[in-house]
């Protein structure tokens, strides 16, 4: 089961003046229980890439297959697709609008339909899955914090009971605790089953968790492949706007001298690694 | 699916322009002018002249016919329906009938001279805000109403009220697109059901964007406190505004293009 | 050598008007017995938390609010004097977290041009500070741009822009780059430095570390009162102090005070990427 794109491409406002190229022949595929990591710079076509993925966004040409099923204009499967894809978007805390946060996660599975008698249990499993207990439910969410309202709409997504979840930069804007906090729960998310895939311009966050990573660069497919070979790709070529982590370059330029530090984004790794090369 | 992409009507189009380059005042005037004119036109026939003169006016802006006759494009359902009003319900010396409806030779006439002259409004009017950035707009009505000021009237702050509506609505109008996807991708339904229903299913829109909305509004007074603004008393501007004599002319010279269709459409026609 | 005082803080506590109210029972002032001051030509950098109070400190030095106790003194005059607050507002300009609501113009020069139009000034000088804020920024390319063509980075910078117009001796900058892309994050602190050499007084306020590199000092905020000020060598010292507060370690700077105590000593300081590089290959 996964979702497959295949030579997808988009055009904004074609045949016009204004008409622009966001997505050139993207081809790759997400299975269940997997990460990916789309990186890119703004501007780069990510957005549009994602709204594909639960057809909020129809393709012009290529295909977009969730489980099987194709996204397209019309097609009876449209609202399966969407409820299978749960999609957090960019500042997701901007959608809140219920009086409690029990009513906001509730809101995604009475639109699809969920019988009344199990959305309690339905919203408490999806507000554990991101850390919050019971005492959140009569809260309203426009009191919490920002990071955890940002968990409670990412909840109010998870209670649609996806089996895929994609977040559109989910860490803009938090704190590097809240942001640590967040890749941690998609890791758990992952190893409970989800296919993930992450959105963001921060590639330490793609290098640390993902098991691939595609980049964008103008709206094309740069490379997508394994952290250590897309690693070896942005060394070769640099791409505007994206630059290696600090530790990553430190110790890939180590690796091409040395031959015993490890390539790693991991400043511990690395000071072990240099530690025993200096003994 | 971009939901609120086709909002251009009548949007500034940047030219180097004997018209766009007008005190926005004497823009202001020459409307004024032109639609009072129109109101007073008696002849369906001469809309002719006021079309020639709207081909006129067109090659002075510089902007191709095609876009003017644009931004008509939304009132056209309007004027067709005032028209089909006055084709069906006017009596007079009958042209055919079909059933109960019988259409008559004055119904016709009424249904085009309305049409048109509801058109040629539209038209005249869409280059005050084709050819005049908003900004200068805001500019000009402040600075037209501002005699007012000493009766009370707040000339300055509607101008920046509307210079910060314009300057916020592209920002409003993406944001009320992602929070409606946002909603979307949580299973919501905008199109179906009653009336009620589909309103009912706005509430989580609404909401969010209501919330942004004061967020900003507040951000946006302490950052223009910040940044030294303090009302419109002692407030220069980096372009002020000067009346040149290439305004006088434009004014006086529309008027008088006015004032002898009107005559014509008074003495020469029945 | 910096030695005039720009904006000094005297033992200043705030505590937000109705913040009371809905609590009931006792109120933490957001600020508390705060004593700093900062001198002409210095970048100090302003590190916290959230909820450290650094926005709130920072909106004492453009007079946007007023000490509940003690005194906030911007070039000898204090900001409690409502005299003074149009004076105090043309000698510090902010820049806040979202470009997107301060900006009040639809193009940036319209933008731009919004300060010194306040300030009443002629045409002709406002013409002058908008281009020199315009090139400052790199903007002059987009000068009649309308403000929704900009990418967020170049909406900060325009921001930059519109409190350079202001031409004031100081810039206050409340989290400017927590809303961009590592790219307009790069190019608003390469604009910053070139403001500090050109001897532009500047206060950013931050949660990131391995932003205040280029600053003069640092000053750490926590819970409404100053933990620790000193120079920013210092601070990446002290790796426990720092988590302590919230404050997260850049990688580069963990590892290199890691490999300190290993006794692997590469550089004296807290390095910048090529220094490591060079240091550490044989």
């Amino acid at each position: 089961m996964s979702i497959v794109v295949d030579r997808l491409s988009h055009t904004y406002h074609p045949n016009t003046p204004l008409e622009t190229r966001a997505l050139r022949d993207i081809t790759f595929e997400l299975q269940r229980g997997a990460w990916m990591s789309v990186v890119g710079h703004t501007g780069s076509g990510k957005s549009t890439l994602v709204q594909h993925l639960n057809g909020l966004l129809i393709p012009q040409s290529g295909s977009v297959v969730v489980d099987g099923m194709e996204v397209r204009e019309k097609s009876p499967h449209l609202r399966a697709v969407r409820r299978k894809v749960g999609l957090v978007f960019q500042y997701p805390e901007q959608q809140l609008f219920a009086e409690s946060v029990l009513e906001e996660v509730a809101f995604a599975p009475r639109n699809w339909g969920v019988p009344e008698a199990e959305i309690p249990g339905l919203v408490q499993s999806s507000l554990a899955l991101v850390g919050l207990d019971g005492q959140y439910l009569e809260r309203s969410p426009f009191h919490l914090s920002g990071g955890e309202k940002r968990k409670v709409a990412i909840a109010s997504v998870l209670a649609s009971a996806p089996e895929y979840l994609v977040l559109d930069e989910p860490t803009a804007g938090l704190d590097s605790f809240s942001r640590k906090e967040l890749v941690d729960l998609l890791t758990a998310l992952k190893e409970k089953g989800y296919g993930i895939l992450l959105v963001t311009h921060d590639l330490d966050i793609a290098l640390q968790a993902s098991d691939a990573i595609l980049i964008l660069n103008r709206g094309e497919q740069v490379v997508r492949d394994t952290p250590r070979r897309v690693i070896e790709h942005l060394r070769g070529d640099h791409i505007p706007g994206l630059s290696l982590p600090d530790i990553v370059t430190l110790s890939a330029e180590l690796h091409d001298r040395t031959g015993t530090v490890p390539v790693t984004w991991d400043w511990r790794v690395l000071a072990q690694a240099i530690g025993e090369m200096k003994r | 699916m971009k939901f609120l992409d086709n909002l251009t009507f009548g949007q500034y189009v940047p030219s180097e322009s004997p018209i766009h380059h007008l005190d926005p005042r004497c823009k202001i005037a020459c409307v004024l002018v032109l639609l009072t004119s129109i109101f007073m036109v008696r002849h369906t026939t001469s809309f002719i002249g006021w079309g020639l003169l709207l081909l006129v006016v067109t090659s002075f802006s510089r902007l191709p016919l095609r876009l003017v006759v644009k931004t008509a494009k939304p009132v056209l359902i309007l004027a067709l329906f005032t028209a089909s009003i006055h084709i069906f319900f006017t009596k007079g010396t009958p042209v055919f009938s079909l059933g109960i409806i019988t259409v008559t030779r004055e119904g016709l006439r009424m249904a085009a001279f309305t049409a048109l002259r509801l058109l040629f409004l539209v038209l005249f009017a869409s280059f005050l805000t084709l050819t005049t950035k908003p900004m200068e707009l805001a500019d000009g009505l402040e600075r037209l109403f501002s005699p007012l000021t000493r009766f009370g009237f707040p000339a300055h702050e509607l101008a920046m009220m509307m210079t910060i509506a314009l300057r916020f609505i592209p920002t409003l109008l993406d944001e009320t697109d992602r929070i409606m996807k946002a909603q979307l991708a949580r299973g919501a339904y905008f199109d179906k059901g009653s009336l009620w229903k589909r309103l009912k299913a706005f509430l989580p829109v609404l909401i969010p964007l209501f919330i942004i909305v004061f967020q900003r509004a507040e951000d946006l007074s302490t950052a223009m406190e910040a940044r030294c603004y303090r009302g419109g008393k002692g407030r220069t501007r980096m372009h002020p505004l000067t009346w040149r004599t290439s305004d006088t002319i434009a004014l006086l010279g529309l008027s008088l293009v006015t004032a002898l269709l009107l005559i014509a459409d008074r003495t020469l026609l029945p | 050598m910096p030695s005039h005082t720009v904006c000094e803080l005297r033992d200043v506590s705030f505590t937000y008007p109705g913040a009371a109210a809905e609590r009931g029972t006792k109120v933490r002032p957001a600020l508390s017995g705060i004593t700093l001051s900062i001198k002409d030509g210095e970048w100090v950098a302003l590190l916290g938390s959230n909820g450290s109070g650094k926005s709130t400190l920072a909106k004492h030095m453009n007079a946007l609010l007023v000490p509940t106790q003690g005194d906030c003194i911007v070039y000898g005059m204090s900001t409690s004097d409502a005299d003074h607050v149009p004076a105090i507002r043309n000698a510090v300009a902010m820049v806040f977290q979202n470009p997107e609501n301060q900006i009040v113009g639809t193009t940036v020069e319209e933008d731009t041009a919004f300060g010194p139009e306040n300030q009443g000034l002629p045409p002709g000088d406002i013409a002058r500070r908008v281009n020199d804020a315009l090139a400052a920024t790199g903007l002059r390319e987009k000068r009649q741009s309308p403000v929704y063509t900009l990418s967020g980075g170049e909406k900060q910078r325009l921001a930059v822009a519109g409190a350079l117009a202001l031409d004031s001796s100081c810039l206050v900058l409340d989290e400017p780059t927590a809303m961009l892309d590592p790219q307009g994050r790069a190019q608003l602190l390469a604009v910053l430095a070139e403001l500090h050499r050109g001897g532009k007084t500047l206060v950013s306020i931050t949660h990131r570390l391995e932003e205040i590199i280029h600053c003069d000092r640092a000053i750490v905020l926590v819970r409404g009162t100053v933990a620790w000020e000193g120079a920013v060598p210092e601070l990446f010292q002290s790796t426990e102090a720092l988590r302590e507060w919230g404050i997260f370690i850049p990688p580069l700077a963990a590892l290199w005070k890691d490999l300190h105590a290993r006794g692997i000593t590469p550089l004296p300081s807290v390095p910048s990427l090529p220094e490591m590089v060079q240091a550490l290959c044989p």
